[in-house]
């Protein structure tokens, strides 16, 4: 459904999007990770056609955005960075010249709206200037936008950013429900929301993909992944450390919070399976009686992995949010 | 078309979504009184027409609509709304030209609000109303050039005091190459050709032509072509930044 074929975005000198490549299907949650000017926010405008970009195409239902960018956008929705509405109008009229603009006959438009107010719960302030509205109902009021006539694509960027972990759940739960049949991008720097939404994830850094997979895939790639951690009082950390230590070709790492310390005992070597770790570590807690709060073996972390790729160091210049020059 | 119409209507909407509109329309109304009472010493003339009512339009328009068209772009642009607008399916010429359309129909609003001053000197003589016909249209043709430079140097940044000033000095530009001041400085020493095709292109040179009462082809032409270039212009700026990323 979405086809980014070589994209490139030079600002002058500095390259904001290089070469990137992707395809969503429909059925599809990409969700696109990086650091901030990363070139999520840019890459997304030259999908939706509000920037031109200085090489590549994206094709949305396999129409060019660039040769033909009414019959594209008509398939697609689009939140902007920062929910972007006319502040003077009322949700209402809102949604009401986006389904007039977007050519929707009356009838169709009542449903669409009547759909689109029900997903996103808007119920209570139709009648309210968007701009007397909170941060969660403005966000709402966009993502209302973007789905009022039901678009096969779907870019939303950052759609939970500044919602509180209730709106953020809504937000999800409506991405989830409309997720199978439609193909979706999404930007975000909140980890846990890829691992919650995206079938997809990848992540870039200055405008180049670093890494991309399903997000289990990709948190395998932390160097956490086959580790064996055990969560237990922190009065028990000396004890737990010289037993540990007796374990062969393994080393751990302990993080303190208050109370409770995890540790986490990773194998040396490639050669023994983590499940055989895993099951080392067990026999020693049942040996050794400890009252153990949690025991896992880890699947490997996002946060890291995402860390260890984009964390290397950056020009000043480039730090520069570039990109969002129009919506900061 | 009906694209059109929409955007026109949600523009137009928008000025009266503030109290804004109405302080505004009511200024103009009295800055327009005051000129026209005062400086122009309409009933001292002692005369049944509406020439010192007229007279003062390019001077006033100079800075009321700038102040209509600075938003125009400017503050889409501010908003963000802008990414909004650019993606949704619709022509870029619809966008230029209903937000213009909007920007006059206000202006054509706020002209048509002087109707009292042509009620009293019908009332108080028997003054040409052909040529008071003439002169609103003129009026409005007037407006209408003014607003197609602000619509022009609106799209052009993001800050609309900025818009505003740039606005001011380009109509203003735009309307002393007529006034006899200016032209007596170029005629001491350049060839006739060039200081009456200076001001062939005051909107102030074809605006008095036609407040004049005659409605001469040439002088419509010239402010139609004037909003043309200036909204096609528009468009091209528009167009560009989506190029350059701003």
């Amino acid at each position: 459904m979405i086809e980014v074929q070589h994209l490139v975005k030079k600002f002058g000198d500095f390259t904001a999007v290089n070469d990137l490549s992707f395809a969503v299907e429909s059925g599809q949650v990409m969700g696109f990770l990086g650091p901030n000017g990363a070139g999520k926010s840019t890459t997304m405008k030259m999908i939706t056609g509000f920037l031109r970009p200085t090489a590549g195409t994206a094709r949305i239902a396999g129409i060019d955005i660039c040769d033909n960018p009414l019959a594209a956008q008509t398939q697609l929705g689009y939140l902007p960075e920062g929910a972007p509405a006319w502040p003077d109008m009322t949700p209402r009229q809102f949604l009401d010249f986006i389904t007039r603009i977007r050519g929707l006959d009356k009838s169709a438009a009542r449903q669409a709206m009547i759909r689109a107010i029900g997903m996103t719960e808007l119920h209570g302030v139709l009648d309210q200037p968007i701009d007397t509205l909170s941060k969660g109902y403005r966000r709402r009021v966009g993502l209302a936008q973007a789905i009022v006539h039901d678009p096969d694509v779907l870019v939303m960027d950052e759609p939970t950013d500044g919602l509180d972990p209730n709106q953020k759940f809504q937000v999800r739960q409506a991405i989830e429900e409309m997720a199978a049949h439609k193909a979706i991008i999404i930007s975000t720097h909140i980890l846990e929301e890829v691992d919650a939404i995206c079938s997809h994830a990848m992540i870039i850094d200055r405008g180049e993909i670093v890494a991309e997979g399903t997000p289990s895939a990709l948190a395998a790639r932390s160097r956490f992944f086959g580790a064996v951690s055990l969560t237990l009082d922190t009065q028990l950390l000396e004890r737990a450390c010289k037993v540990l230590d007796g374990i062969d070709n393994s080393r751990y790492e302990v993080v303190t919070r208050g109370v409770e310390t995890v540790i986490s005992v990773f194998a040396d070597t490639a050669q023994a399976p983590a499940t055989d770790l895993l099951a080392h570590v067990r026999d020693l807690i049942s040996q050794q009686e400890w009252p153990v709060r949690a025991l896992a073996l880890e699947t490997g972390r996002l946060d890291d992995v995402f860390g260890t790729l984009t964390r290397k160091p950056r020009p000043l210049a480039d730090t520069a949010n570039v990109a969002d020059g129009g919506g900061a | 078309m009906s694209q059109l119409w929409t955007i026109t209507r949600r523009e137009f909407a928008g000025y009266f979504s503030t109290p804004l509109a109405f302080v505004f329309i009511v200024v103009f109304l009295l800055a327009n009184g005051l000129a026209t009472f005062y400086l122009g010493a309409w009933f001292e003339m002692g005369q049944a027409d509406l020439t010192s009512f007229f007279m003062f339009h390019p001077w006033l328009y100079l800075f009321f609509l700038p102040a209509i068209s600075m938003r125009l772009w400017a503050e889409e642009r501010r908003n963000g709304s802008i990414e909004l607008l650019l993606t949704l399916p619709v022509p870029l010429s619809a966008i230029v030209l209903g937000k213009y359309f909007a920007a006059l129909a206000f202006s054509a609003l706020a002209l048509a609000l002087t109707f009292p001053v042509w009620i009293s000197v019908n009332f108080l003589g028997d003054p040409d109303n052909g040529v008071i016909l003439a002169s609103y249209l003129g009026s409005l043709m007037l407006a209408g050039g003014y607003l197609a430079i602000g619509s022009c140097l609106s799209a052009l940044t993001r800050n609309q005091v900025i818009a505003f000033v740039i606005s001011v000095v380009a109509c203003f530009l735009f309307t002393v190459s007529g006034a006899p001041l200016v032209l007596d400085i170029f005629r001491s020493w350049a060839p006739q050709v060039l200081t009456d095709t200076l001001a062939s292109f005051s909107l102030l040179t074809h605006f008095r032509a036609i407040t004049g009462g005659v409605i001469d082809f040439r002088d419509l032409v010239f402010f139609v072509t004037l909003i043309g270039v200036f909204l096609v212009a528009t468009m091209i700026i528009v167009d560009m930044k989506k190029g350059e990323g701003a």
